[in-house]
């Protein structure tokens, strides 16, 4: 299980008051197994989202919970892929891996046989001794993903996993993330600020307001997919033609622009 | 202006304030203006320092009195680094405990450690124990300091990731802090090195068998203010080699640590 529940979240930084609201009334449920992205503009407060379900950073007022429990502390139940990959310079990949697997206390056979089937799944298998500074950034990503993914952990948060990373690669990653989610799904909360990224991974896509942050719309992107059977497509680029993916982004994108607009007015 | 210095210009600029210095310090002794007792002329500490090399004075050659305050320094270091590094780390790790050991180790560490000699010297005689704690209280502070601040200066997200991993506090440090800090841990370490070393003439005034220390003192009981000089180049020489040795092995560590970023 992995059902992600926002209640009545609201974020200050600093004392009540006088500190800066950075969420407000946030109310979101993520089912189990779903695919949740949410975007908005920079500073509304989607990233401090993700960092709560993290237990990195409390909430102010209400609950957030996996699964009923209210979260107090990180946890490999909820494994992150950070923007800036945030892999241990010094251990290899297959270390950076297999940390978590120690942690949790897994036997060593089993270790090297659940680090063998990701390094394999991520096409990283003859990387396994390298270290992140011998890899290019899509490489340290995949690395990232991977020590997340074997975990088996009920929920995967991604705080704009693909934001550091060149345009084509980003391409190549947000294909593989699609296989990996489709293959191996999981309760995933994705942060972005690209538009395409959310319609083309996500099965619902929910609008955050600028700050302090609201949710103003939650998009079912699922529906449409399976409607217009996406997944038949096997390159981003087909699918981003289909008339039905536009018209998706396009209302994203008209939402996000009445955000910013307010924001200058 | 900030023209470009090459390797050999510095040299030689080197020797040239060297040459200078030790000029005008002849000349001093040789013009008759000072007696010799009350500043030996370079020549004279060169020719002690070369006798001293293989005759005993005070019991051992110089090189014996160096091996003697070698070996003391060695083990108070080493003593201050085993319990500096971790302890620094711990407080970085653990508020708590930083709370509760920084007002009094930041008071502690700026009395000079020559202020523990009469203690030294109640508690240990004339033993090496002595010795060994003024070195230490002399090259504590900067293990712990340093590796305070590497731990506190980590990568938060570095922690961050090592925390949703599920990683206990114990493999936390092992793991993520002390590799982290490595570099500042290293410099920390040649600072300490300097200090200790600086804290040895102190700490042999207490001890009475051997040491550059304990020759210098057996000098001045002597009126050979020679000799106390000659004591006084060997502990800036073996001081430069030992920080040159540190410096190159920071370098080493700071080299590999680029290939890593």
């Amino acid at each position: 299980m992995g059902v992600i529940r926002f209640q009545n979240v609201g974020k200050i930084f600093g004392p009540r008051g006088s500190g800066f609201e950075a969420l407000k009334d946030i109310n979101l449920e993520i089912g189990d197994k779903e695919f949740v992205a949410i975007v908005g503009p920079s500073g509304c407060g989607k990233t401090t989202c993700l960092r709560m379900v993290a237990g990195f950073e409390n909430a102010t007022d209400g609950v957030v919970s996996v699964d009923g429990t209210p979260i107090k502390r990180p946890g490999p139940d909820r494994a992150v892929v950070f923007q800036q990959f945030a892999l241990f310079p010094w251990k290899s990949v297959y270390d950076n891996i297999d940390l978590g697997l120690r942690n949790l206390n897994v036997s060593s056979s089993e270790r090297a046989q659940r680090i063998d089937a990701i390094l394999n799944l991520m096409n990283l298998t003859q990387y396994a001794k390298h270290f992140p500074h011998q890899l290019s950034g899509g490489m340290q990503q995949r690395v990232a993903i991977a020590r997340a993914y074997v975990l088996d952990p009920d929920v995967l948060l991604m705080d704009e996993p693909f934001g550091a990373l060149d345009a084509q690669t980003r391409v190549v990653m947000q294909e593989e993330l699609v296989r990996l989610a489709r293959k191996n799904p999981r309760t995933v909360l994705f942060i972005t600020h690209a538009v395409e990224e959310a319609v083309y991974l996500a099965d619902r896509v929910a609008i955050m307001t600028r700050a302090p942050g609201r949710i103003k719309e939650v998009l079912d992107v699922a529906s449409v997919r399976n409607a217009e059977d996406w997944d038949s497509h096997e390159k981003i680029e087909d699918v981003m033609d289909l008339e039905s993916f536009v018209h998706l982004r396009t209302h994203i994108w008209r939402s996000l622009r009445e955000e910013k607009a307010a924001q200058h007015a | 202006m900030n023209r470009q210095i090459s390797l050999l210009q510095s040299i030689g600029l080197g020797f040239l304030g060297l040459a200078c210095f030790l000029g005008f310090w002849q000349g001093m002794s040789m013009s008759g203006l000072v007696s010799n007792i009350f500043l030996p002329s370079p020549l004279e500490v060169y020719d002690r320092f070369m006798t001293l090399l293989d005759r005993r004075f005070a019991g051992a050659t110089l090189p014996g009195h160096l091996a003697a305050s070698f070996q003391r320094f060695a083990y108070g270091f080493l003593l201050a680094a085993a319990i500096g590094i971790p302890l620094g780390l711990l407080m970085g790790w653990y508020q708590l405990l930083d709370e509760i050991v920084s007002p009094l180790f930041d008071a502690l560490r700026f009395v000079a450690p020559i202020a523990w000699v009469p203690f030294a010297a109640l508690w240990f005689g004339t033993g090496i124990g002595g010795p060994i704690m003024i070195i230490f209280a002399g090259a504590f502070p900067p293990c712990v300091i340093n590796a305070y601040r590497g731990a506190k200066f980590v990568d938060p997200r570095l922690i961050e990731a090592a925390n949703m991993l599920g990683t206990p506090s114990r493999r936390v440090i092992m793991e993520v802090l002390l590799p982290s800090s490595v570099p500042s841990i290293i410099s920390g370490l040649r600072v300490s090195a300097g200090l200790g070393w600086q804290s040895l003439v102190g700490a042999e005034l207490i001890v009475a068998s051997a040491g550059v220390g304990y020759m210098m003192v057996q000098g001045q009981a002597n009126i050979q203010t020679h000799t106390v000089m000659a004591g006084m180049v060997a502990i800036g020489l073996v001081g430069l080699a030992l920080d040159t040795a540190l410096r190159a092995f920071e370098r080493f560590i700071q080299k590999r640590r680029g290939l890593e970023q």
